[in-house]
């Protein structure tokens, strides 16, 4: 191409957009994909809806209803303040951070598998799960920062550590992803050595029933706080990977094929990376370490929208987020008085699910 | 298209170092526009890192690759990539593609973040399924392609960056003779610049205008394929035993091989 011709190239492209039967087309494409976004959003908000109705107290949907309206500010709630309380205070904050929760988890596993090129890589695989998990045992069974520092913010501050020695570690050792990979697996390892090295020594029979339960995932007593920090994140890290989809699309075939299609390869990890180990931080300090949310439903939403990760983002965070509000849902009635861990439920329903994913896409040799 | 770009994609005398060795001493290399230029020579030679290194992957120690004149450093990533596209040798992936979602690949450098493809996109898209052959195969799966289809498609993608320069690093290496001829003829007819690293002298006689032979990172032999591809050169570079005669298609040097050393 001539430079007048590349001069002249973007007048043309500006005509063939306009033109009347192609203007059309890509119209009727955003009604769908805004019928198809809506009704995902709809689907979000009645499970949130429905499940919040779900537990030892009958509540209707017209109670949640009811209740939401009057903390918005629109109405006086017609309920006695004891169902308001269990509405506003216990099941919606649970039921909204296990949506944030599961969408957050689903879109690090997406962005991870993508940017590693590694099918089983999941939010956990730089270590983050694990730190938390160390910083968590450290402040509740030894006590270190003596009531100040809470069990989040130990797990945070954890979780911040492994990361950092996992970049560390990979970037010593020469920055390529499969270094990246085994420099997290190598920081797992030491730190799952070390909590378990704390509780055996040091904890007692409550606490370490305690630390079990939520190294395990565990969305009971979470307040509005961890919601609206976890939700701010979640935004953030989205937005993020949103603005990075297409340079995600260009990591298909390898590092140095993205190279060659215009990504800043170094860049566009250190960016990726470091969003998506904050978000999975935060949402490990505020629920615990809920596996295989982030290894499934990448593979699930694939199978759904295929491989483009302008769409498959979204529709992953969405499925997440539907998924663990029903999951925690099951978890905390199924054996009712009693709770399962939600990460015993996510396993238990995840694997089959996982394998009958992985069928269906199987591939001729 | 063909029209005669000054400057180009050029080389000027660039070097790369890996754990201590030199593996490219001071090479220069300025593709004619329009052109297919052979790179031989034995493993380890260097064709490779070069390609590397005029594609902006890697970075020279010392020299300068320039890009119309312009340090290809300055130029901007994206940018390079509008203008120069790359097919590798091998290309392997675990996502589950079609044909025309690993073309559309070859848009990227075309899109801001944020944007749906455009229709000059699906144009251009469109082009290079039909230029390689492959409008009807636009929905296969990539995984259940053959090799030489695999290759064809990244050629497809390639021709969708819309580049003027194309670098092939032994785009025939995993394919039967049928797709290795097939192959090269398609990148041949195509109105770029192509640089092409191969193994096979005589498919290099055959199919390149120019010919640079490579050895310890070095230039030692550059021409037409007939002023190249001589039996001293073959002995002197590749150690073996060669019978060079003037009769291959078009008149080019067709090579046989004898046993023993030279």
């Amino acid at each position: 191409m001539t430079d007048t011709e590349q001069a002249a190239a973007p007048r043309e492209d500006a005509a063939a957009r306009t033109g009347p039967g192609l203007r059309r087309i890509r119209g009727i494409r955003g009604i769908r994909e805004g019928l198809l976004w809506t009704g995902g959003l709809l689907l979000l908000a009645l499970s949130v809806a429905v499940a919040v109705t779900i537990g030892p107290a009958r509540i209707s949907v017209a109670d949640v209803w009811s209740a939401v309206a009057s903390h918005l500010g629109a109405g006086e709630s017609r309920l006695s303040p004891i169902r308001d309380g269990i509405i506003w205070n216990l099941r919606m904050p649970r039921t909204l951070l296990a949506a944030v929760c599961g969408a957050g988890l689903a879109v690090c596993g997406t962005v991870m598998q993508s940017l590693l090129r590694n099918p089983l890589a999941d939010p956990f695989v730089l270590g983050v799960s694990s730190g938390a998990s160390t910083g968590a045992v450290v402040v509740v069974v030894l006590g270190v920062g003596g009531g100040a520092v809470s069990l989040s913010a130990g797990a945070f501050i954890g979780a911040l550590c492994s990361f950092a020695l996992v970049m560390l570690l990979s970037h010593t050792l020469g920055g390529s992803t499969d270094r990246v990979v085994l420099s997290g697996v190598a920081a797992m390892q030491l730190f799952s050595a070390l909590t378990s090295f704390v509780v055996m020594t040091a904890a007692d029979a409550e606490q370490t029933r305690g630390v079990l339960f939520w190294l395990l995932g565990s969305l009971g007593g979470v307040g509005w706080s961890d919601v609206w920090i976890c939700s701010a994140v979640l935004g953030v890290t989205l937005l993020v990977c949103l603005g990075h989809a297409r340079t995600l699309d260009a990591f298909a075939f390898g590092q140095d094929a993205a190279a060659t299609l215009g990504v800043h390869v170094g860049r566009t990890r250190i960016v990726l990376l470091c969003a998506t180990a904050l978000l999975t931080a935060a949402l490990v300090s505020s629920a615990g370490a809920i596996g295989f949310v982030g290894l499934v439903l990448p593979h699930a939403a694939r199978a759904l929208t295929g491989s483009g990760h302008r769409r498959l983002l979204p529709v992953t965070a969405l499925a997440g987020a539907v998924f663990l509000v029903w999951v925690d849902t099951l978890a905390r009635t199924v054996l009712d008085p009693q709770e399962v861990p939600v990460g015993v439920v996510t396993a238990l329903i995840g694997v089959p699910a996982f394998v009958l994913v992985l069928h269906r896409t199987r591939r001729t040799p | 298209m063909t029209r005669a770009v000054p400057g180009g994609l050029r080389a000027d005398r660039v070097s790369r170092e890996a754990g201590g060795r030199l593996i490219l001493d001071g090479v220069s290399l300025a593709p004619p526009p329009g052109g297919t230029i052979g790179l031989i020579g034995p493993n380890g030679s260097g064709k490779s890192t070069l390609l590397r290194i005029l594609a902006g992957v890697l970075a020279p120690d010392a020299g300068l690759v320039t890009l119309d004149d312009d340090p290809l450093t300055a130029v901007g990533r994206r940018t390079v990539a509008r203008r120069v596209a790359v097919v590798d040798q091998h290309a392997v992936t675990q996502v589950e593609l079609s044909v025309v979602d690993v073309v559309r690949l070859g848009r990227i450098p075309h899109r801001r973040a944020w944007s749906a493809p455009t229709a000059a996109d699906e144009r251009a898209v469109r082009e290079a399924l039909e230029r390689t052959g492959l409008a009807e195969r636009r929905d296969q799966s990539w995984h259940t392609l053959s090799g030489g289809e695999r290759q064809r498609v990244q050629i497809a993608r390639a021709l969708a960056q819309q580049p003027r320069e194309l670098l092939l690093d032994e785009p025939t290496n995993h394919l039967d003779i049928q797709h290795q001829l097939e192959l090269l003829s398609l990148v041949t007819s195509l109105p770029l610049t192509a640089v092409v690293a191969l193994h096979d002298l005589n498919l290099a006689a055959m199919f390149c205008d120019r010919i640079v032979v490579m050895n310890g990172g070095r230039v030692v032999a550059g021409g037409t394929p007939a002023e190249v591809i001589t039996e001293e050169l073959i002995a002197d570079v590749y150690r073996v035993r060669a019978v060079v005669t003037p009769d291959g298609p078009r008149g080019r040097p067709s090579v046989r091989f004898r046993p023993g050393r030279p």
